[in-house]
């Protein structure tokens, strides 16, 4: 069976009140900011790699983004991936959910006999979520999100999803998309001689050229959405300071919670 | 824009038969053969197994079609046969968009013998309610669900088509946009119009709300969004309002969807919905262990609220994944948040910042929590915690002898 893992370099998100964005596009400056693997996308990867140890499964390890997004792809080989592919270019630059998951079907359907395609639950900078499911459209295949239990047997799966209210059981033949939550698992953390293996691995770059979509589909221009403002929201700031005894702060408090509710 | 049979690759397995909501194709002579009434959705394409059909749904309208397109259209996510409370807001926050426009606001409604929800539904805004009922969507599954919204937005052609951003609304939305070729905002916090354009102006947050961002759909229709919970105000409801039901007929058969709800477990635990309540309380390590969350549980019964948690309360076990606030937990936004023995690292504060009011309680007046917080208590949370509890209860109980 081969799986692939759909994975994204982030900003480590306690930098973040350091970015700056482009003022004429809108878009982020990335240049300077510590990356790391999307810590969703880490759960996918344990998850892929844990069934590979149980079944032997082929584990490919896929990522859209800049030069640098290599470093998580190594992460991604040190925790037992076979294989990682970068999908790099500058007509990918821009794209929005849509155009993401073109490049993405684009590459997942040149690697070929793919089983299973997981992706994490959302990406911790873009936070939309929306790539799994609208990568699974694109591949004609179905989806289950918000997954926190991942059982393969044979040509099936089993996997209990996560909703507001409680979980489902959704049962699946092959080939389909899963998106996976925080639950599902614990990482490993590589080890030293894993790390210093994976660094000696080649990984293949492909580009626009070497997949076979319409380049109208890429990058900005196949993007239907256009962010046209970014703004940092004002941070909060500290409001009364409360101390004293237990029973006169929470006569306070009781004060502060009663007021709000009665109307 | 159509749909082609290969007919080399057709085997006459009759899966798109199964798969077709509408009752639109047929299989003829081992051949399958599409009728006249194809809403063009996609259903049967899903569902070959041999790339024997495809669907083509160019995106790009010039942009003279664009006007074409008129209507604000909301998802009526129901559950039971119960509306979310984020429909309701969806319908305020669609009402106002229609009105700008001066166009029609209309809830599509899809389930299992859900016709007696129509009212409440024009009661809150709609104009109009599209409704699907059929068994099979008694459950929220992908396929059938997206099926039928695709036909209805080539049927209907709305301009703007809103979705809760719940974990259906997240699961449904991105795969119509694809399917239908068009923009999708996440989680929005905020809709206006623009006045010279006429578009959709979709705010949100991102970078865990470490920027905000508007974000236009320009040349594609219909203008998709998903909006966060709790954010947009219920309309009043006035069941004197008008409005018209259009059915949409749907004939699903079960065995055409591939990811299948086999079995539904109700969480009952109401504390659990951290997403949609109006207050949380929270826990932190601060508690130490499991037996005293009890104190948190407490607080969060008085007031009538949901129970969130820091991250190493989940990984200790002494709470479910479910009650997990922030970067790799869930995104709340209630009136009130109340952080009891949270330090408020920044991945804690992602999920909760942009709640009404913060109110922390904490021993350490220089922890992170405290300088955001509109009310930072310094004490001991073993102590106000409780305290707090009998506070509220005597007051209750004064409260309702004086009626
Ligand atoms: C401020 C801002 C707001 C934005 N808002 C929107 C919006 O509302 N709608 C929209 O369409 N676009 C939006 N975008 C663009 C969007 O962030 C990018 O398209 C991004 O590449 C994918 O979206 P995401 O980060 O939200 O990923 P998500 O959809 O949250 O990611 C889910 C999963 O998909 C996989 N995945 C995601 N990206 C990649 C990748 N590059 N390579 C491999 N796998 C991947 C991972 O498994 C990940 O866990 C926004 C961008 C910015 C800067
Ligand atoms: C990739 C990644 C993702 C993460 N995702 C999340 C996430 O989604 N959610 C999350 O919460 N964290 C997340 N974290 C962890 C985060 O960095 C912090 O470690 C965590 O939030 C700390 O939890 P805490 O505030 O409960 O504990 P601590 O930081 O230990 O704080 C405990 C607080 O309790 C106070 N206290 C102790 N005793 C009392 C008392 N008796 N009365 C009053 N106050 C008391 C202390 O003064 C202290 O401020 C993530 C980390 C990483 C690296």
């Amino acid at each position: 069976m081969r799986i692939v893992v759909c994975i994204k370099q982030v900003p480590d998100i306690a930098e973040m009140e350091k970015m700056e964005t482009d003022p004429e596009t809108g878009n982020i400056i990335r240049e300077g900011l510590p990356a790391i693997l999307n810590p969703f996308d880490e759960y996918a990867m344990e998850e892929a790699v844990s069934w590979k140890e149980r079944n032997g499964d082929e584990v490919i390890a896929v990522t859209m983004g800049p030069p640098q997004a290599e470093d998580a792809l190594i992460k991604c080989l040190s925790m037992g991936a076979d294989q990682a592919i970068l999908l790099s270019d500058r007509q990918f630059a821009g794209s929005d959910t849509i155009a993401t998951t073109w490049t993405l079907a684009g590459a997942i359907r040149k690697i070929g006999d793919v089983d299973l395609v997981l992706c994490g639950q959302q990406a911790i900078d873009g936070d939309t979520a929306q790539v799994g499911p609208m990568l699974a459209e694109n591949l004609h295949i179905p989806q289950i999100t918000y997954v926190s239990r991942l059982v393969l047997e044979g040509k099936y799966i089993t996997t209990t999803r996560e909703v507001e209210d409680g979980y489902e059981v959704v049962r699946c033949k092959l080939p389909a998309l899963v998106t996976v939550v925080k639950g599902i698992n614990i990482p490993r953390v590589p080890t030293y001689n894993s790390l210093s293996e994976a660094m000696d691995k080649e990984i293949p770059v492909w580009g626009a050229e070497d997949l076979d979509i319409e380049k109208d589909r890429l990058g900005l221009p196949g993007s239907p959405t256009a962010v046209t403002r970014v703004w940092t929201p004002e941070s909060r700031s500290q409001g009364q300071v409360l101390r004293g005894e237990p029973s006169e702060l929470a006569k306070q408090l009781a004060e502060v919670l009663l007021n709000p509710l009665q109307n | 824009m159509g749909i082609k049979i290969i007919l080399d690759n057709c085997t006459g397995c009759k899966k798109c038969m199964t798969g077709c909501p509408f009752g639109e194709i047929e299989v003829i002579e081992k051949k399958a053969l599409v009728k006249e009434g194809c809403t063009l959705c996609g259903a049967c394409q899903e569902a070959c197994e041999f790339e024997a059909i495809e669907v083509d749904r160019p995106a790009l309208q010039s942009t003279a079609d664009l006007g074409k397109y008129r209507g604000v259209f909301v998802f009526a996510e129901q559950h039971d046969g119960e509306l979310r409370s984020c429909t309701l807001e969806l319908l305020g926050a669609g009402r106002r968009l229609a009105d700008r426009l001066g166009q029609e606001l209309a809830a599509v409604l899809l389930g299992d013998e859900v016709e007696g929800l129509w009212q409440n539904l024009v009661a809150h805004g709609a104009d109009k309610v599209y409704l699907a009922d059929h068994p099979t969507l008694g459950l929220y599954q992908t396929e059938s669900y997206a099926a039928v919204l695709t036909a209805v937005i080539s049927k209907y052609m709305p301009s703007i088509f809103l979705f809760g951003a719940t974990t259906t609304g997240r699961d449904l939305a991105p795969r119509l946009a694809s399917r239908v070729n068009t923009g999708l905002t996440a989680d929005c916090t905020s809709l206006e119009i623009e006045a010279e354009t006429g578009l959709l102006l979709q705010t949100r947050p991102a970078w865990g709300g470490n920027i905000m961002a508007t974000i236009k759909t320009a040349n594609d229709r219909p203008q998709m969004a998903t909006v966060r919970p709790n954010v947009m105000k219920k309309p009043t409801p006035d069941t004197g309002r008008e409005g018209e039901i259009i059915p949409i007929p749907v004939s699903l058969d079960p065995k055409g969807i591939k990811a299948r709800v086999v079995e539904v477990i109700k969480n009952h635990d109401w504390s659990v919905q951290i997403e949609e309540a109006e207050i949380v309380v929270a826990g932190g390590r601060g508690l130490q262990n499991a037996e005293n969350f009890e104190v948190i549980e407490s607080l969060a019964k008085t007031l009538g609220a949901a129970v969130g948690a820091s991250r190493p309360v989940v990984d200790s076990g002494w709470k479910a994944h479910s009650h997990q606030v922030g970067q790799t937990g869930k995104t709340v936004q209630p009136k009130i948040y109340i952080a009891c023995g949270i330090s408020g690292a920044v991945q804690h504060r992602v999920g909760m910042e942009s709640a009404d009011m913060i109110i922390a309680i904490n021993k350490d007046p220089d922890a992170p929590i405290m300088q955001i917080a509109d009310y930072a208590v310094v004490g001991d949370l073993f102590q106000v915690v409780p305290e707090l509890v009998k506070e509220l209860k005597s007051r209750r109980k004064k409260g309702e002898s004086a009626i």
